[in-house]
């Protein structure tokens, strides 16, 4: 008995599973933020099939896809940053969080240009180009840039809390044994992951 | 942390990486296949398996404790409702 107490004693003050926890939670919060646009896309496509139609088509699939499979590599990357420090292996754990973030910077350059693309076709909030379209175009494009844009933030989030997490594996501040932190750095990034996987068939690929 | 926690190997990810790149590559084809309002559908349920494996796998709740597979679901449950609430409202308004 003393003997566990000991064990207990040693151990620094620390709850991994409650971290976790905290770490779901938030997220499901973020489910729920999302989830409400969610819910106003599929409201709007349902009452306007056909506007949704014509104007996905100004929507560039191919940048699409690139984006979907540079988020979906981004996601192993983490996934194995967390596995490999886990086994003591620090310098791949760097090396796969640093992979991470060029993948996520990737993904913002491709949102630039997608995005600059529509500006200089005249298609932003409240050009006269877009206000003459039909109301289901303009929903169309106003969710377009408010979810695409919303989850952008996420991702330049995601990318500054990565980057914090590769300088605390640097400083030996995340380790083998004390890598919770990074785990839920991870599972922000998976989430980000997550919504863009519904985004991309929603947006990009109405035919 | 915990003495039973589960630890997956690397080929499990790299596996789980080229499943979801395929589904991609198959939903993209999809698409351009004109299947009607069956197409939706399949988009939909293509996503749904890609989340399946990124939350099980990427994010290890097929290994966690029971409690994240329930506030999980909770939170499933609350979206589904909130969507079929809304489309009950909007269809039979």
């Amino acid at each position: 008995m003393s003997d566990h107490e000991n064990v207990l004693d040693h151990k620094v003050h620390r709850d991994d599973v409650g971290a976790k926890m905290g770490m779901w939670l938030f997220l499901f919060t973020e489910v729920l933020l999302f989830g409400g646009m969610f819910l106003i896309y599929a409201v709007y496509r349902y009452q306007y099939p056909e506007q949704f139609h014509i104007a996905a088509m100004e929507l560039n699939t191919n940048i699409g896809t690139l984006n979907t499979i540079i988020l979906l590599t981004s996601s192993l990357t983490v996934a194995l940053s967390i596995a490999a420090l886990q086994k003591g292996n620090k310098l791949l754990s760097m090396i796969m969080l640093g992979t991470t973030i060029v993948l996520a910077v990737l993904f913002l350059v491709n949102k630039f240009f997608e995005w600059s693309t529509k500006f200089a076709h005249g298609i932003y909030p409240g050009s006269s180009i877009l206000t003459s379209k039909p109301n289901g175009q303009i929903l169309f494009f106003g969710l377009y840039y408010v979810m695409t844009g919303l989850h952008a933030i996420h991702v330049i989030i995601g990318m500054v809390i990565l980057a914090f997490m590769l300088n605390f594996i640097k400083r030996n501040k995340v380790t083998t044994d004390n890598y919770v932190k990074l785990e839920n750095s991870g599972l922000y990034w998976h989430l980000v992951d997550l919504i863009w996987i519904f985004l991309f068939p929603l947006f990009y690929l109405i035919q | 942390m915990s003495g039973n926690k589960h630890h997956i190997g690397y080929g499990t990810y790299v596996i789980v990486w080229i499943a979801l790149l395929a589904f991609t590559a198959i939903t993209v084809t999809i698409a351009g296949v004109s299947l009607g309002r069956y197409t939706l559908f399949i988009a939909l349920l293509i996503a749904a398996i890609k989340s399946a494996l990124v939350i099980n796998i990427f994010m290890h709740i097929k290994f966690d404790e029971p409690i994240f597979k329930i506030f999980l679901a909770l939170s499933g449950t609350t979206i589904l409702i909130i969507f079929v609430l809304t489309f009950v409202d909007i269809l039979y308004r």
